[in-house]
């Protein structure tokens, strides 16, 4: 779905996120020369067509305490991957949940959840759950940990 | 952090109205004063708790791409090889993991044959395969915080 000119300025007005004041979408408006009617109704197209996934808060994990953010990755089944990711993603400490290919034979898992504790042992203990969870389902699994950041710069569209 | 504060995260994980108001909106359904809603946002916003509020939008359909790339480098290259990934506009971020597979980047590029152009000369400066992890499907973006 491609994007207008339009979608393009409001875009931009709110990639650093949405104005904190009492009407949002006329404060995105005015800046832009706008209607907020044609800014509610641009967002809201873009929402429909996808280009907007939802409107909403990112937490930084290691902010709120979670000290032990784990990528846990599982090799299971093709054919049951959607319904075992959906599984998976209904818990409440995982973050993000997705379906990757495989790169054999160095890389067997095709299911990646996110898991994210205050201790390790909070973290060993999502990663048992999600174990019982699939059950003989997972063939083999690993959990990852970040060890450093190398880069970490926002995604930005240009003007 | 008190539990207001982890009501407004679980709520304002899960989508933010589209009308005139939307504030007012969610702070009736946490049955909290709009004006205590903004000023905790605003809060957790400087102090980091939250990274962002706001749309999130979606490269691939806004006609770009985005790709989870990964590197298997040997321990001496590391430093080396992490220059020449960075260098690359189209990483935005690099995290170094606890794996054989131990270098992973995010790469998010406006058009989606650039992913392959920019993979075939991370090779070609590298020396190294890439294995290319776009996500297929998504299931679930969000934390919900306990009480």
């Amino acid at each position: 779905m491609p994007i207008d000119e339009i979608d393009r300025q409001i875009i931009q007005a709110t990639q650093a996120g949405l104005p904190l004041v009492s009407e949002p979408y006329q404060a995105v408006a005015e800046q832009l020369g706008l209607s907020a009617q044609a800014v509610m109704l641009h967002i809201a197209e873009m929402q429909q067509t996808g280009v907007i996934r939802r409107i909403a808060a990112v937490p930084n994990h290691y902010k709120l305490g979670y000290c032990y953010n784990g990528m846990t990755v599982w090799d299971v089944e093709d054919s049951h991957v959607d319904e075992l990711g959906q599984k998976v993603a209904k818990l409440p400490f995982v973050s993000h949940c997705y379906q990757r290919p495989r790169h054999l034979p160095d890389w067997p898992y095709n299911l990646f959840a996110m898991v994210h504790g205050k201790t390790e042992a909070d973290a060993e203990q999502q990663v048992a759950i999600i174990a019982e969870l699939l059950g003989a389902q997972a063939r083999s699994h690993e959990v990852l940990y970040s060890t450093k950041i190398l880069k970490k710069t926002g995604l930005r569209i240009g003007g | 952090m008190d539990a207001i504060d982890k009501a407004i995260v679980n709520r304002l994980q899960q989508g933010f109205p589209i009308c005139v108001s939307p504030y007012q909106r969610v702070a009736e359904e946490l049955c909290l004063p709009e004006a205590e809603l903004l000023s905790r946002l605003q809060a957790m916003l400087a102090d980091g708790v939250l990274s962002r509020f706001g749309p999130m939008y979606h490269a691939e359909q806004m006609g770009g791409a985005l790709t989870l790339a990964v590197l298997k480098v040997p321990d001496e290259r590391f430093d080396e090889v992490t220059e020449i990934v960075n260098a690359f506009p189209e990483v935005a971020h690099n995290y170094a993991r606890n794996h054989l597979l131990n270098m992973w980047f995010v790469l998010a590029t406006e058009k989606p044959e650039q992913v392959q152009s920019v993979i075939a000369e991370i090779e070609r400066q590298t020396g190294l395969p890439v294995y290319n992890m776009p996500k297929i499907s998504e299931y679930y973006v969000g934390l919900q915080l306990e009480a």
